[in-house]
């Protein structure tokens, strides 16, 4: 085999690009969760996600008002989660899978006449001054809007959750929904607009990844992303420069792989291919692996039915 | 002089029960008024309303002569309301800081904040540092956080529910300075308990509700404890009789116990050593979070201890489980009734197999003997007075003092050599209670030894041979219970392992 033929460059500008879905669905779903809500069902809104921004951006040829097809797909399919799960108080468990199959089943249905289609590409950004830089510049410049989004995603939500009192309220009602309650918080008003933050999330994960990354449509074409995206919220202890850590471990993994695929590694191909998961998850599970310390960090009513009684 | 809050024949009911039947009390400004009942008597309900949680199917409320109608907690706020709640109000994960800026309507930048709590803190006596986690606070310290929470929005009326129940005596004296210093600032206060003795010494006014209804209101100066708790209850008290039956005989020998907590906010035992002779009631009081239920799990077996530190009538059992302690006579009734004690979606009669299994033999080759656990159910149901429709009725469905009552009664029929109760008369109401502590007794009269867990000091003294007290997971050495000042148990809780200081 012939290492050399791997640019570490090239390497790290791939991975920021195969990170991006995992970063924009799971940063999503830690806000979900730090309001207390489990939701399964991001594989589910991410599939959905991925065929409404691939057929909005076809038909209208412009991938922006893709990605807002993307998200709005995600967030009304939330929706579904959202009134099932905090209204009719159904298990989020049971309903969160029950939306990852009806997802996968309803995209699957949406998608029959995108097959095969080439969506409308999208603009790169060059950054001034950073581009000239020797090893930043390709990798942090020229790359698509969509991937300074999810950084930029990251940054808000950590300034959020951390300084506002929008933020303290949300992580209050995922702390402890009877107190926050006995204060007078609107706890199913604030978990509605979390889940529906986080499906909007999972959309547009779900559409870098038909429209950029890919990009075109197949049928279950989300392959899991959605599950490593829950798995690094709670191995990344719900703190968002971990999760953002963890997905770019997602990232770099499977870049590498196909790069060693390409390069014709003596591994067979099967342990490369499941190489990321299980190597996010292992260096995960062993960085969260104080007990105490991640008890700690993990909303204290996530999962919990919260029905207001008194 | 309008009074600040007038309540007119408030009334609400919820499905099947009334929980408020017509009542009306008047508070004055910078009266301390008390709400006395039972559990289940209405007064939470009460007070959700004033503090407009719940709206009233009826009824009017007046604040300083104009109608009161809030609409939520902010209303109420706003109009000078505050409200110190018994549980769930604190976020744990999050710091003082942070929980006090929850129940602020327009809370200042947190750094401004953080300087404004130290003031109020140090102004009222009531230390606290802002930048603390509240998962890391005693529970008195809790407490102060919801107090400045209060103090911070200067109210008018001020609301505490029960909040002495997990206080140090040191503590609650300083609550009472606080207390006194807003009175004599002009602040109404309504307090909630059942404590007698410290409504006789806090309040100038006493109102008493009894299953909804306010059955009077009394100068609580002028009344003795005994005469209000029995408009309380509504029936003459019954105390429970003890007479020492200790003897020589070692049931229980604990030899520095260690035990590290399974939670991150609990406390882990440290050295712990103590012997319990049959026949004895040993008393072991401390504010709560001090390692009460690292002591209950590792005495019960559900935390195991190393070699040699937990020997049972002589022999180790510090490496069992439960199941085999039980075996050997050593049963527990951990504190949380819903939950841990008790399934609370499963029936009595399920409940009653699954601590009852070993000793009563509810189970053979491995299928349940259900007409065998149904008639030990209906035993327990029928010699504890459990009120319930039956055995088939769910835990969940029980009141809390029923609940307790057949927790306690499931493991004193199994005759046990050693009982572990943990809160026996945790949220009982005061006729339950006197029943759970005689049968307590009855028990140690038999020859049992009984190690109780509690926070209620009168309670401890009422039953205890001996008294010993937890503090950050240390036990002082125990001590005859007769004739403890309420100054030296005051000290031995507050960490005073040497008794020399207290004797």
């Amino acid at each position: 085999m012939d290492l050399s033929a791997i640019n570490p460059t090239l390497l790290v500008a791939a991975l920021m690009v195969a990170s991006t879905p995992i970063i924009l669905a799971a940063i999503g779903e830690m806000v979900v969760e730090k309001a207390g809500v489990l939701n399964l069902g991001v594989e589910g809104m991410m599939i959905v996600g991925a065929i409404c921004g691939f057929a909005i951006a076809v038909e209208t040829g412009s991938p922006f008002w893709g990605f807002a097809a993307a998200a709005l797909g995600g967030a009304v399919l939330s929706l579904l989660f959202g009134v099932l799960t905090q209204y009719f108080l159904s298990n989020q468990v049971a309903t969160g899978l029950g939306l990852t199959l009806f997802g996968l089943g309803l995209s699957a249905l949406m998608g029959q006449g995108y097959v095969g289609i080439r969506p409308p590409e999208m603009g790169k950004i060059e950054v001034p001054v950073l581009s000239d830089l020797p090893f930043f510049g390709p990798v942090l410049s020229n790359q698509d809007a969509m991937v300074y989004v999810a950084l930029l995603l990251v940054m808000a939500t950590w300034v959020v959750l951390r300084f506002t009192r929008a933020g303290l309220v949300l992580r209050a009602v995922g702390e402890n929904h009877d107190a926050a309650h006995a204060l007078g918080y609107k706890v199913v008003r604030v978990r509605m607009m979390a889940i529906f933050f986080g499906g909007a999330c999972a959309g547009l994960g779900g559409a870098y990844l038909s429209l950029i990354r890919v990009p075109q449509w197949t049928e279950g074409m989300t392959a899991g992303a959605g599950w490593i995206a829950l798995a690094i919220v709670v191995f990344g202890a719900w703190r968002p420069f971990r999760v953002l850590l963890g997905a770019y471990l997602f990232g770099g993994v499977t870049v590498l792989q196909l790069n060693l695929q390409a390069a014709g590694a003596n591994i067979p191909v099967e342990y490369l291919s499941m190489s990321p998961y299980l190597i996010t998850i292992a260096v995960l599970v062993i960085m969260s692996s104080g007990k105490a310390k991640a008890a700690l960090n993990a909303p204290a009513c996530l999962g919990r039915q919260f029905h207001a009684s008194s | 002089m309008t009074a600040l809050l007038e309540l007119n024949g408030l009334t609400k009911a919820y499905p099947g029960v009334v929980a408020n039947d017509d009542v009306s009390l008047v508070i004055q400004p910078g009266e301390v008024h008390a709400l006395l009942g039972e559990n289940g008597a209405g007064k939470s309900t009460l007070v959700k309303m004033i503090y407009g949680l719940v709206k009233p199917d009826s009824g009017e409320m007046r604040l300083r002569g104009e109608r009161f109608t809030p609409a939520e907690p902010r209303a109420a706020r706003a109009a000078g309301v505050a409200m110190v709640f018994q549980h769930f109000s604190l976020f744990e994960a999050l710091d003082v800081a942070e929980n006090i800026a929850l129940g602020m309507e327009n809370p200042p930048k947190m750094r401004d904040l953080a300087a404004e709590i130290t003031r109020v803190s140090n102004a009222y006596g009531l230390p606290l540092d802002p930048a603390r986690l509240v998962g890391d606070l005693s529970a008195g310290e809790r407490q102060r956080v919801e107090i400045i929470r209060c103090l911070l929005q200067n109210p008018k009326l001020l609301i505490m529910d029960e909040p002495t129940s997990v206080l140090t005596p040191q503590e609650v004296e300083i609550l009472f300075q606080t207390l006194e210093k807003l009175r004599s600032e002009g602040t109404s206060i309504l307090y909630i308990s059942h404590k007698l003795e410290e409504i006789r010494r806090l309040c100038d006014a006493a109102t008493i509700l009894r299953l909804g209804k306010n059955v009077g209101t009394c100068d609580p100066r002028q009344e003795t404890a005994r005469a209000m708790a029995e408009m309380m209850v509504g029936q003459v008290l019954h105390v429970p009789e003890r007479t020492p039956h200790a003897t020589a005989e070692v049931a229980l020998e604990l030899r520095n116990l260690s035990v590290k907590s399974p939670s991150a906010f609990g406390t882990s035992l440290k050295d712990v050593s103590l012997t319990v002779q049959k026949g004895e009631v040993l008393g072991i009081g401390g504010v709560a979070g001090n390692g009460q239920d690292e002591l209950t799990a590792a005495l019960s077996g559900e935390v195991l201890a190393g070699p040699g530190q937990i020997m049972f009538d002589g022999a180790d059992v510090a490496g069992l489980g439960p199941n085999a302690r039980r075996a050997l006579g050593l049963l527990a009734a951990p504190e949380e009734r819903l939950g841990h004690a008790a399934a609370p979606d499963m029936s009595l009669t399920e409940n009653a197999v699954l601590t009852g299994t070993v000793r009563k033999s509810l189970t053979k080759n491995g299928f349940l003997n259900w007409a065998g656990a149904r008639s030990f159910a209906e035993e327990v149901i029928k010699g504890f007075d459990v009120r319930t429709p039956g055995a088939h009725t769910a835990a969940r469905a029980l009141s809390g003092g029923n609940l307790q009552k057949y927790v306690i009664g499931r493991e004193i029929l199994q005759k046990p050599e050693l009982l572990v109760v943990n809160q026996p008369t945790w949220g009982v109401d005061a006729a339950a209670a006197a029943a759970i502590r005689q049968a307590l007794l009855d028990l140690a009269a038999e020859g049992a030894a009984i190690v109780v867990i509690s926070q209620d000091l009168d309670e401890l003294m009422e039953i205890s041979d001996r008294f010993a007290a937890l503090n950050e997971g240390r036990l002082t050495k125990p001590v005859p219970a007769k004739g403890l000042t309420v100054d030296q148990i005051g000290l031995m809780m507050g960490g005073a392992h040497d008794m020399e200081a207290a004797s």
